[in-house]
């Protein structure tokens, strides 16, 4: 059971990081990796809406904020291992890729090659990103209180 | 009432293709890519989004550039192009509390935790027109703050909420309302007035939250907290029965808190208005929240009495589609009708004529 739970929250990772990543990126990493195994469309790359959901004050009730595109598709290795992608937008390619390397990731004779070439890079770029926009937010952050305080 | 006319294919045609040549205006200056509109027009993407009712830069981009720039007619085309596309399912409800903060202010507290994050904001500014924009060139490079990033910024209403001071947000229907798929009743939950609001015409909540400030039902509000920046959407699909990340959205969030007296069942304590809009749309945040405060007045006991008070006139007025579809109808032929107005007229002015005889 724990071992479901932790494999459970590995692919979530791996599959947040395909879908969050940037379509020209996945390309670029995807030409590194050669040899794959032959594969097939359990579900073609197939374009549609979720609806986002907010909640009311933040933290009440749920309401429906408005609807984006995503782009889902599912694929079968040619050792069974099926992999699976919802990726927002309307790139096939995108939702493609992502659905093969969740099947790849699943895949012991894969994990360790697409975790390495494709992964990691993906997920430190997410990251360096992430923390880029953090730190120009933080130059940002004003400083009201530096005086003497003791009204309170 | 219009009628059907025949004809005039011909001129429909020319006309359409005048349009487009319009739109592409003189064909020696560069044409716009969507990328372009994206990346340097991102707050109009960013309206046509939320109103448009699609997370779609592109999209929307491509809206913007067919409809000339027109907000309006952008968010019509958005609208008309999402009902071709199946909708998958919902997605878990978006955590703005965890939330990569690129902006985070609150006017009701100047020192809370996570601090006050100016981000890319137009306040203070001098709204002077900047003629080096007129000329191209590089922009003023942005600052990294050297230290580590932002502290862990809890919402401001949840910092009240452990004091007992602000009302709950209360949970609400596991499954809220949908008005894209049932028509609105009346009197609407929450959940379907957000919704309304979320795509409402700008312009018009704007008017209706300046109205309620003016004292067309006094909301006395404080800004609690607006945030901008990233969240994770969430779903669970079907094959797999457990959430993953699809992708991340930018919104902006607005925490209205507002002086309450209190009613005989409820002890004076702050309530809520809350507004949320894709991208960075602070003004719509904003008048979202204190509209959505006037239309609780009769959930709170309040006299409701004023235009943004009432929920048939907010709610049925709002969606600038249907607005502008009603208003523009007028330009259809109205011959029959105008012909028998004509009629009566005349009859009138003769019967008036003979009785005057």
């Amino acid at each position: 059971m724990q071992q479901q739970t932790k494999d459970t929250d590995a692919r979530r990772q791996w599959m947040g990081v395909l879908a969050k990543s940037d379509e020209s990126h996945v390309v670029q990493l995807w030409a590194g990796l050669s040899d794959l195994p032959a594969w097939e469309y359990l579900r073609r790359p197939e374009v549609g809406l979720v609806m986002v959901r907010g909640r009311m004050g933040g933290d009440g009730g749920p309401f429906n904020l408005g609807e984006m595109t995503v782009t889902r598709c599912s694929v079968r290795l040619q050792n069974g291992v099926v992999g699976h992608a919802w990726v927002a937008g309307r790139s096939a390619r995108h939702a493609e890729m992502a659905a093969i390397a969740d099947a790849l990731m699943q895949d012991g004779d894969w994990r360790a090659r697409v975790g390495e070439k494709l992964l990691a890079p993906l997920q430190s770029k997410l990251a360096d990103d992430r923390g880029r926009a953090e730190r120009k937010a933080a130059a940002t952050r004003v400083d009201f209180f530096t005086m003497v305080r003791g009204e309170d | 009432m219009y009628v059907a006319v025949k004809g005039g294919e011909k001129a429909i045609d020319n006309a359409h293709a005048l349009l487009a040549e319009d739109r592409r205006g003189d064909e020696t200056i560069p044409e716009l890519t969507l990328t372009q509109i994206d990346q340097q027009l991102g707050l109009a993407v960013d309206r046509v989004m939320t109103e448009g009712s699609v997370y779609d830069r592109e999209l929307a981009a491509l809206a913007l550039k067919q409809a000339q720039g027109d907000a309006v007619e952008a968010i019509f085309l958005l609208r008309a192009y999402r009902t071709t596309l199946p909708r998958f399912g919902a997605s878990q409800p978006v955590d703005t509390g965890a939330m990569a903060i690129r902006r985070r202010i609150s006017a009701a507290f100047k020192d809370l935790p996570g601090g006050q994050v100016l981000g890319p904001t137009y306040d203070y500014t001098h709204r002077l027109l900047d003629f080096a924009l007129a000329a191209e060139g590089a922009p003023r490079a942005s600052v990294e703050s050297a230290e580590a990033g932002l502290e862990p910024a809890p919402r401001v209403t949840d910092v009240l909420h452990h004091q007992g001071l602000i009302e709950p947000s209360g949970n609400g229907a596991d499954l809220p309302g949908d008005l894209t798929r049932q028509p609105l009743n009346f009197p609407a939950g929450r959940d379907l007035r957000l919704q309304n609001l979320a795509r409402g015409d700008e312009g018009f909540l704007l008017a209706l939250a300046y109205s309620s400030q003016r004292g067309y039902g006094n909301t006395h509000p404080f800004a609690g907290e607006i945030r901008m920046g990233e969240v994770a959407v969430e779903l669970v699909p079907e094959e797999l029965g457990f959430a993953i990340d699809i992708g991340t959205i930018t919104v902006t969030e607005c925490q209205m808190i507002n002086q309450f007296k209190g009613s005989k069942d409820i002890p004076p304590q702050f309530t809520r208005g809350y507004g949320l809009t894709f991208g960075q749309g602070e003004r719509k945040a904003m008048a979202m929240a204190l509209v959505d405060r006037s239309l609780r007045a009769e959930d709170l006991g309040e006299q409701a009495t004023n235009p943004a008070q009432d929920q048939e006139f907010v709610l049925y007025h709002s969606d600038n589609v249907e607005a502008s579809g009603f208003v523009q109808h007028l330009k259809l032929p109205h011959y029959v009708d105008f012909q028998s107005e004509l009629e009566m007229i005349r009859r009138l002015r003769r019967e008036n004529a003979e009785a005057a005889q």
